[in-house]
């Protein structure tokens, strides 16, 4: 025999016919990793970046040292983020298919990422979200009509008709523009922090991508950037295991975690239960205090499941089993923050629906005033002239004769 | 005054810069401790501290990134990048957040950055440090895009650079950063000293972004050229006997379209000239838009002398650049046309 190489191409576990297998993903069991002093050399984070950081037990109980222990208004408080999130992801996903949007990507599933760490963050802090992280505009406050509009491009968009639906912004809280292009914010965040350290602020940043984007160089310029100069901000790679129809071991998770590449790169890693709304606010708790207190940056991954399709133009039926999140074993955020609710006697069944029925009614009633703001196709409708604006901060002559023209050209309107 | 070379005055630009603005923090390879491979910045680390002059590693794209995070957190960052020939990793986060930052955001978020990158050839730099891309920069809507060709317009135009609320691109043509070049490599070096743009004010001033030089009024035809060509275009203009009319671009966006029309108007002929490839360089969208506003007042067709369309060779330098014969056999062709 001689020995060859051979291409190894990454297997993906399940596809449409396949029974769910997710024997592939190292769990640890709730309580169970130690939660070291947020001042703790990075390389001595591989056991987190291997592991899996949970709070909830199987019986939904709050479980080890990692537990934040807060209290029952809060939790209650995350709940109705969570749910709020999953209500507008549902009805802006049955309004694309109805026409009134051009495009929408929910995050179903992945609530308890979005909203623990927002929660867990000072509103001062500064995000720079991927596009499924709607989440962390209801925990700062914004109202759902504001994201509305930005989804019909109408008169009240803050995008002024210039961006796809779901790429928000939001400067007085502190979120940053959505490109649209991957992993870009990433490195952006790091120098945000950077400036902040330079600075002398007490204030962090913090990201997210997806394990399917952290193959982009921005990825790794983020992470060494951060290390070289230990600057305060949070990396999240949210694992929700597709890259539209790639699975993770295409990205690199066949054989090791991507929060390992944390202790790689000299930051700390830690690997998350990101579908335990605690778990994920504890984690970010210990990473925010690191990066406060001058211990420089943490790279989390959230190891979620991503249970909608990629977005409204794609369909995973056609690469993946049809029931393939039923078996996932990190279970639903909402239900179990839910059923850690009902467990602790402070939530029930009826108030969940009641809570759901009046989220439902809110969203319903922010659509109606929306489009009395114009849609994509009906009026009001923005001034075209617009998309002069804002390339430059005063607009140089060749625009302003550009604008003519097209005011020339649509007969004035 | 002060008798400057082309670093030198920009290192004075930043120097008054990283002075009066706390906001305003260097960043690139090699330019803090060391100074730069051009000694551009030689000096403002040990001036301005680590933290505003600061060392990165080798990565383009990440020195991009952080500069538009920092400047989203209210800096000014300068990022140098070594070679404009190293900036395309670098092509993304300019083309695709950079420039648009403003633009998407409503306004809400800006990215007040400059990056400074020496290009150009003539160095024996070889194809991976001789190139003159800015035509790459100037086709992105949101980016202004600058190249001076002598210390005043430098340091003017850098100062206007970094106090810009924009993004601005500027190109630092580094055959001339020591002296004025007129395209024959076999001539001994001149020195700025020798001309009048080497003196240049110790203070704060300003180069407006945006405004084309005439640097020579002449009746005969209209140069429109930019960085080390001007030189070049000077002479061998001077070496023919011909009253020429030189522009100097320095602002490719926004360019100053008034300011070149009115000349080609005036004298019915115009070559333009750059160091750039020719196809699709800045040379096609100037000697369209002079066509489009002078055509009933021009005497000649316009002509372009640029790059060959090759990469840089670095053993037939000087077959390869635009010197004084190429831009003399253009300059005769446009004077002999009736």
């Amino acid at each position: 025999m001689v020995a060859h190489s051979r291409l190894h191409v990454p297997k993906t576990p399940a596809r449409p016919g396949d029974a769910p297998d997710f024997s592939y993903l190292k769990l640890s069991a709730a309580g169970k990793l130690a939660r070291p002093d947020t001042a703790v050399p990075a390389a001595e984070t591989r056991h987190l970046s291997e592991g899996l950081v949970r709070v909830l037990d199987e019986g939904h109980r709050a479980v080890g040292p990692w537990n934040p222990h807060l209290d029952a208004q809060e939790l209650q408080v995350a709940l109705r983020h969570m749910l709020v999130t999953r209500v507008f992801d549902d009805r802006m996903q049955r309004i694309q298919r109805s026409g009134k949007i051009s495009f929408y990507m929910r995050s179903y599933g992945e609530e308890a990422v979005s909203v623990a760490m927002a929660m867990a963050l000072r509103p001062s802090d500064m995000l720079f979200p991927s596009y499924r992280n709607q989440g962390i505009y209801f925990v700062r406050g914004r109202p759902v009509l504001d994201l509305m509009c930005q989804l019909l491009s109408n008169t009240r968009d803050m995008c002024k008709g210039r961006q796809l639906p779901v790429m928000y912004h939001w400067r007085d809280g502190n979120i940053f523009s959505i490109s649209g292009n991957l992993a870009t914010q990433f490195p952006q965040a790091v120098g945000w922090a950077m400036a902040a350290a330079i600075k002398g602020q007490d204030t962090i940043a913090a990201s997210w991508i997806g394990e399917g984007s952290s193959a982009e160089a921005d990825f790794h310029h983020a992470l060494l950037f951060a290390s070289v100069y230990k600057a305060p901000v949070i990396l999240c790679v949210v694992n929700n295991q597709w890259a539209i129809s790639t699975f993770q071991g295409h990205a690199g998770g066949e054989r090791q975690t991507f929060a390992a590449r944390g202790p790689g790169y000299g930051i700390a890693g830690v690997r998350v239960d990101g579908n335990d709304f605690l778990a994920v606010y504890a984690v970010t708790q210990w990473a925010a205090e690191r990066a406060r207190t001058g211990r420089g940056p943490t790279l989390i991954e959230h190891v979620t499941y991503r249970a909608a399709a990629h977005s409204t133009s794609d369909d995973p039926a056609r690469y993946r089993p049809k029931d393939d999140y039923q078996g996932f074993p990190l279970g639903d955020p909402v239900e179990r923050l839910k059923n850690h609710l009902i467990g602790l006697d402070e939530w029930s069944e009826e108030r969940h629906q009641a809570l759901t029925k009046e989220l439902e009614e809110h969203i319903a009633a922010s659509w109606k005033e929306a489009v009395r703001y114009g849609t994509l196709t009906d009026p009001p409708r923005l001034d075209p002239g617009l998309m002069f604006e804002d390339v430059f901060k005063e607009m140089p002559e060749h625009l302003r004769r550009q604008a003519a023209e097209m005011r020339e050209e649509t007969g004035g309107k | 005054m002060a008798q400057m070379n082309m670093i030198q005055a920009l290192n004075s630009a930043m120097d008054i810069m990283l002075g009066q603005d706390p906001s305003v923090v260097v960043l690139g390879e090699d330019i803090g401790y060391f100074g730069g491979v051009f000694r551009v910045t030689d000096g403002l680390q040990r001036k301005y501290g680590e933290s505003r002059v600061l060392d990165t590693p080798i990565s383009e794209g990440g020195i991009l990134a952080a500069a538009i995070g920092m400047a989203v957190n209210g800096l000014r960052p300068v990022a140098e990048i070594q070679f404009a020939d190293y900036i395309y990793p670098a092509y993304d986060q300019i083309v695709s957040e950079l420039a648009r930052i403003r633009y998407r955001s409503a306004g809400e978020f800006s990215a007040p950055v400059t990056v400074r990158t020496p290009c150009g050839g003539g160095i024996r730099g070889g194809q991976t440090h001789s190139q003159s891309p800015e035509a790459l920069f100037a086709h992105v809507a949101g980016l202004k895009v600058v190249m001076p060709s002598n210390p005043y317009d430098a340091k003017g135009l850098l100062i206007s650079a970094i106090e810009d609320d924009d993004p601005v691109i500027y190109f630092e043509p580094k055959r001339i950063y020591n002296g004025p070049f007129d395209g024959d490599p076999h001539k001994p070096a001149v020195p700025w000293s020798t001309h009048a743009k080497g003196e240049v004010p110790d203070g704060h001033f300003t180069v407006p972004i945006g405004k084309a030089e005439i640097t020579r009024p002449g009746r005969d035809l209209t140069i429109v050229t930019y960085g080390t060509m001007v030189h070049v275009s000077e002479a061998a203009a001077r070496n023919l006997g011909l009253d020429a009319e030189i522009i100097d671009v320095r602002t490719m966006v926004p360019l100053d379209t008034d300011t070149i029309c009115s000349s080609v108007a005036r004298t019915g002929r115009c070559v333009v000239v750059h160091e750039a490839t020719r196809f699709a360089g800045l040379g096609a969208e100037l000697s369209a838009t002079i066509q489009e506003q002078c055509f009933w007042t021009l005497k000649a067709p316009i002509l372009r002398v640029a790059g060959w369309d090759t990469p840089y060779p670095h053993a037939f330098e000087w077959e390869y650049f635009p010197g004084q014969a190429r831009v003399a056999k253009a300059l005769k062709a446009v004077m002999e046309a009736s």
